[in-house]
């Protein structure tokens, strides 16, 4: 894997990923490099954020993310408050400023938070002095898994560079597909959705995108594919006539991987539909990286924590 | 700018380092030289070559990245560190492991390093060798194998240079 140059990492809030550089995205995947040997270690803890305290806000629901950053946190020496909408003051009514001013009046160094609306990270870094770090909102970003995402194409490929990557399926729910978008295109990848106009967001002209309709027409070409899940939780109407038929057009099926590119890196955000978007035989063979991303996503965010912190302790 | 050591000097120098830890340390030791990136590490391949002869087993040989073990990180600072990667594909329990750094100034980097290696495993016996002992130390630590030691004013700082990084070979003086 390539190092890039090091540069000055000065952002103390991680919002997403559409207005940093090439640069950065690189500086950021380089130092999660440094945490990736962790995983192998017998004692796999450092006292990098000792004494310091992270709280993930969850208000919407996640497995993978909330347990990634909270081990990421503890491998860093933080203690983590765990706060979720359901066990918290959020339920009697209390809002989203208040409820991290409280957090903050606690001595919380860094708010990691998922929020149901788009723009409520951003909100915070406005009225909390604490590091913030989004970890998915809305509709729009999810900047840490994007970085999981290009730091594994990164090290099966040593680089993105003329890539070309097909994101599949559920783009208009999708803030992961967004995030990518960017990563991938800044690093240099040819970027293709893929799915129907139904699940396309409105703006996916003003994106340095290509769109195909069809996945059929374009599976050979592609280097990486990356499913994403149908979010049937977010979808209002019918965006197709049934499942069977999504599955039948966009579903990546045996039949499907036997006509791609035989070493094509299979992707997928989790959690997976299986059968739906993408069959059991693929998701678990040998082109796919998707416990890889899981086990990525670890130092990427270990990564993240480390470099909004030690922002936070740049003299202005 | 001083030089405190030429390129032939840097060599003759390196020499001393191994003729002390040949008489010191035995053939028959398990060793691991461990050096502290960025030019501890080559200080510590170049020992390795020079050593081999010596040892009857193969000396292993890894890279320690100490940049999350500092102690100045939540400190207010001007620029960031960079943490890059620890390279120690094997276990360093029960093993004899030369740590190797360039300089030794405040002695802070040691500490971090050695609690860097003593969460990796635990070694029978933990050795330090430097390039340069420049002095002033702030913490209870000494090296065991010493290339020169020269005390330098604090308002200067010691650069070492290696032909694998910097195309030279030399240490020098730098008023700050």
């Amino acid at each position: 894997m390539s190092k890039s140059k090091a540069i000055q990492w000065t952002r103390k809030h991680l919002i997403g990923l559409s207005d940093l550089s090439r640069e950065e995205i690189e500086f950021i995947l380089d130092t999660a490099q440094g945490f990736e040997e962790f995983s192998t270690r017998s004692i796999k803890k450092v006292p990098t954020l000792r004494g310091k305290v992270v709280v993930n806000m969850f208000f919407e629901d996640s497995t993978r993310t909330r347990n990634s950053f909270t081990l990421a946190a503890s491998r860093l020496s933080a203690d983590v408050i765990e706060f979720t909408k359901k066990s918290s003051s959020v339920s009697k009514g209390e809002t989203l400023i208040d409820t991290a001013r409280n957090l903050e009046a606690m001595g919380v160094d860094i708010v990691v938070i998922r929020h149901h609306a788009g723009g409520a990270p951003k909100l915070l870094t406005r009225s909390i002095n604490a590091c913030v770090v989004n970890a998915g909102d809305g509709f729009h970003e999810h900047p840490t898994q994007a970085l999981l995402d290009v730091y594994t194409i990164r090290q099966k490929r040593g680089s993105l560079d003329g890539l070309k990557i097909g994101i599949v399926g559920d783009i208009a729910h999708s803030r992961v597909a967004r995030s990518d978008i960017y990563a991938m295109t800044k690093l240099g990848a040819e970027v293709t959705l893929i799915g129907p106009p139904t699940l396309m967001p409105a703006s996916v002209k003003d994106l340095p995108v290509k769109v195909s309709y069809s996945l059929d027409n374009v599976i050979e070409e592609l280097d990486v594919i990356n499913m994403l899940r149908i979010q049937f939780e977010r979808m209002g109407g019918n965006p197709f006539p049934s499942v069977r038929e999504y599955s039948h057009y966009f579903g990546l099926t045996v039949d499907r991987i036997k006509r791609a590119k035989p070493d094509i890196v299979v992707m997928h955000p989790g959690p997976i539909n299986r059968g739906l978007e993408i069959e059991s035989e693929v998701a678990d063979g040998p082109n796919s990286v998707i416990l890889k991303q899981v086990a990525n996503g670890l130092a990427v965010r270990m990564a993240v924590l480390f470099l909004v912190n030690q922002a936070a302790a740049l003299k202005s | 700018m001083e030089i405190l050591l030429n390129a032939e000097q840097v060599n003759n120098t390196i020499c001393t380092i191994v003729d002390q830890i040949r008489s010191d340390i035995p053939a028959d030791t398990d060793i691991a030289i461990i050096g502290i990136r960025s030019r501890g590490e080559i200080l510590a391949q170049r020992l390795e070559k020079m050593l081999q002869s010596h040892f009857n087993e193969e000396i292993l040989n890894g890279t320690l990245d100490i940049t999350l073990y500092r102690d100045d990180l939540n400190e207010p600072k001007s620029t960031q560190p960079t943490v890059r990667s620890t390279e120690i594909d094997f276990d360093i329990t029960h093993k004899l492991v030369l740590l190797v750094d360039d300089v030794l100034h405040t002695g802070r980097s040691v500490r971090a390093a050695m609690d860097a290696l003593t969460d990796l495993g635990r070694p029978r016996l933990m050795r330090l060798a430097v390039l340069v002992d420049r002095g002033h130390h702030e913490y209870p630590i000494c090296a065991d194998y010493v290339g020169i030691k020269k005390d330098v004013d604090e308002s200067q700082l010691v650069q070492v240079h290696f032909t694998e990084t910097d195309d030279e070979d030399r240490v020098f003086i730098k008023h700050e």
